[in-house]
């Protein structure tokens, strides 16, 4: 009796045990995910936005300021065609991202967006994005990546300046791997 | 047909005697500070000047990394899942623990575990040099290739944990002697019941967050990869969610080791009984909802930075209540100050310190100022240190001539405390001040402003360490002879331990004694 006791109360903690490593690896992600979409927290910017039409409220005005970095191993030329311009709420705008590979192979490239004040995050849309893709240049390619982009009419009062940042971040060799396995390919990625 | 152990070493390997096993835990814990303390050492060595001069900076590195794992992982919670095993079934009038082959098990993995992290340190590209709360991308992306190693000797302490947490619960909810109710067992016991359910609850968070960095270095996933859409930063909550109850899991044990030294030695019952169980129970609950007080600077929304700093500050309110009671319990008690009673004392003094110098880190916006400087080293060397060690220390005093039926010396007792009294403060105090001046940790070089005290935090280090060969020593001793122990030990100690004869017979309470 004692012993099936103990292995009843075994089996129900080691039952705890594995659903707290459930959690965290399965549920912690995703939520954390969740969370910052919603929150708009870390400055990510959501997924391809449908445009809707909207009116343009032509009296305000916000400076949208562009940055393009490389992570440190990114030996991409990575830089916007402007660094910032003037929009108003409502209105699509384009503007293009220059971007060269220097190096004698083909490369291929990821860029993240990051977004500040986060508060505005969830306000400014893309509805065309490089960063929706991987890029693929050959050596010594070089393109014009574009980017369109809606500031929402309902951005906060008190933003009046939002600044995208773009990181290229190299993925050549993670790309061609899970080209050859793409099995291993989990389904966060893209 | 009462059993004696087996002779020679096969006693050791195959044994299910909870004694046995408490015995190897506290030795493997033992080797295991002597080892992280020499890797101190070395630290201390490098920062006695500024400038470089005995080690590179790469291996500095890899020295406060395996430091800072093998005390958390090897040296503290091993002792207190020692100190478990050998006190838990005499207190609640067990004959053992609930289930002594697990019990074989989750200490045998533990010396692989640490013979392959140790192993790391001679591996091409070196030991794991990111420190020891590991954090991506610089333990995936830019890690050594021994991390692996590095993820499966965590895996293996994972299990050996949380193997070990499920056996003391099942020990102490099936295995109490009739009339040893919840509420009348020692605090020993409920501290650790309720840490059990602490590891048992974010071992496995941290055995994930280790799966996660495994699949991100070798199988391409990208959790903690920006490149591919994770985030660095979510490395770090799922870090902490483990993390800060992690902190809570090295000091609640304690807790409940210094309430039982407090009343013997002060010769009065422990004031406030059921808030300590409450309060530990408060605090285990608060524990959960904190961790990101250790990521103030990654740039949380001010709401977030709010909610954990009130939610931090509350840890201070059950943490004062237990300060409170065992303050209570020496007023107006006919103290002595044995070698226990002096550790458990320094416990409540110093630990306090702590606990105010980590209320300082509470406040979100200090924080910026006081993070990754040498204050929140000095911070969690004082909460760790005179908290967790001191109070395994004078646990193993309190409890030696119980285990071996001799005294240990006096003397050499109290030669031990001071020293490791002195050298503690000497070593951790001036960490407050050049912390606070900004001296980053982790760094084996350091402006010249900051030297002073980095000479003297390094001579009370060679102290401290001094202090333990002492300690050793005098244990050693104590386990080959010396005067004898009376069944009693003390001047009429509380708990069930004290009515078996010194030292504990190999099996005890083979049949459940009266409670009253
Ligand atoms: C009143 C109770 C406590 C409060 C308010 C508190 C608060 C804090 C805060 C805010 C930090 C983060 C500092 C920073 O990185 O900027 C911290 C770090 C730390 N605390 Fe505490 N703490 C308390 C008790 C404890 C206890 C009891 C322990 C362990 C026994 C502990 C162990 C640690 C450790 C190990 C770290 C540093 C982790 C690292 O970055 O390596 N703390 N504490
Ligand atoms: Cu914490």
């Amino acid at each position: 009796m004692q012993l099936s006791e103990n292995a009843k109360l075994t089996a129900k903690l080691l039952a705890l045990a594995g659903s707290m490593l459930v959690f965290a690896v399965f549920i912690m992600p995703p939520l954390y995910d969740a969370f910052c979409d919603i929150t708009g927290l870390n400055g990510k910017t959501g997924d391809r936005y449908e445009a809707v039409p909207a009116a343009v409220d032509s009296h305000r005005k916000v400076k949208v300021q562009f940055v393009a970095s490389q992570n440190e191993s990114m030996p991409w030329d990575f830089r916007p065609s402007v660094v910032s311009m003037t929009v108003h709420p409502g209105e699509p705008v384009d503007t293009v991202f220059l971007a060269r590979n220097p190096t004698t192979r083909d490369m291929v490239g990821q860029a993240i967006p990051s977004l500040v004040p986060f508060k505005a995050a969830n306000y400014f849309h893309k509805t065309e994005c490089f960063c929706f893709n991987q890029q693929t240049l050959k050596a010594g390619e070089s393109a014009e990546l574009p980017l369109r982009f809606i500031v929402d009419p309902d951005l906060p009062p008190g933003v009046n300046t939002i600044t995208l940042s773009y990181t290229l971040f190299d993925v050549t060799e993670k790309f061609t791997r899970n080209l050859n396995n793409k099995n291993a390919d989990s389904e966060r990625e893209g | 047909m009462a059993h004696g152990p087996k002779p020679g070493f096969s006693r050791w390997l195959y044994t299910t005697n909870h004694k046995d096993i408490g015995s190897m835990y506290l030795w493997f814990s033992f080797t295991m500070f002597l080892l992280g303390g020499c890797m101190a050492l070395v630290i201390r060595a490098e920062l006695f000047e500024p400038g470089l001069q005995i080690v590179q900076p790469e291996f500095f590195n890899q020295m406060t990394t395996m430091h800072g794992l093998i005390m958390v992982f090897g040296a503290v919670m091993p002792a207190f899942v020692g100190l478990a095993n050998w006190m838990i079934p005499m207190m609640i009038g067990a004959p053992d623990m609930a289930l002594p082959r697990m019990n074989n098990w989750s200490f045998w993995i533990l010396p692989f575990a640490f013979a392959m992290l140790a192993s790391t340190l001679f591996m091409d590209g070196g030991a794991p040099n990111f420190g020891w709360t590991f954090y991506a991308p610089l333990s995936t992306e830019y890690a050594p290739p021994s991390t692996t190693f590095f993820i499966f000797s965590i895996h293996i302490m994972g299990a050996s944990s949380i193997m070990g947490a499920i056996n003391i619960i099942a020990t102490i909810l099936n295995m109490r002697a009739p009339g040893m109710t919840l509420m009348k067992m020692p605090l020993f016991v409920w501290t650790w019941l309720i840490t059990a359910y602490l590891l048992i609850a974010v071992m496995p968070v941290l055995a994930g967050v280790v799966t996660m960095m495994l699949m991100d270095i070798h199988f391409g996933t990208s959790f903690f990869s920006a490149a591919g859409g994770g985030d660095p930063v979510l490395f770090q909550h799922v870090f902490w969610f483990f993390g800060h109850p992690e902190v809570y899991i090295m000091i609640l044990p304690a807790f409940g080791i210094i309430s039982a030294i407090i009343p013997t030695f002060a010769r009065k019952p422990l004031f406030g009984y059921s808030s300590m169980v409450y309060a530990t129970a408060s605090i285990a609950f608060l524990s959960f909802i904190v961790w990101a007080h250790h990521m103030f600077t990654v740039g949380m929304p001010v709401a977030g930075e709010l909610f954990f700093m009130y939610a931090t500050m509350l840890i201070a309110v059950p943490t004062g209540v237990k300060v409170f009671n065992w303050v209570t319990t020496m007023f107006r008690g006919s103290m002595t100050f044995e070698t226990p009673m002096l550790f458990a004392i320094a416990f409540v003094i110093l630990f306090t310190i702590g606990g105010f110098s980590g209320l300082m880190l509470a406040i979100a916006p200090a924080d910026f100022q006081y993070h990754d400087t040498y204050f929140v080293v000095a911070h969690f060397h004082y909460v760790l240190v005179p908290g967790a060690i001191f109070s395994i220390t004078a646990g193993v005093y309190y409890w030696l001539p119980k285990w071996t039926g001799n005294m240990y010396n006096e003397t050499m007792g109290k030669v031990h405390f001071w020293l490791a009294f002195i050298g503690l403060n000497v070593t951790f105090f001036p960490m407050h001040f050049v912390g606070l001046a900004g001296m980053p940790r982790r760094i084996p070089d350091y402006s010249l402003q900051f030297a002073d005290f980095n000479q003297i935090a390094s001579m009370g280090a060679f102290l401290f360490g001094a202090a333990q060969i002492v300690f050793l020593f005098n244990v050693i001793r104590t386990v080959m002879g010396g005067k004898k122990a009376t069944d009693e030990v003390w001047d009429n100690p509380e708990g069930l331990e004290w009515t078996v004869p010194s030292p504990a017979p190999y099996h005890t309470f083979s049949t459940p004694p009266a409670v009253r």
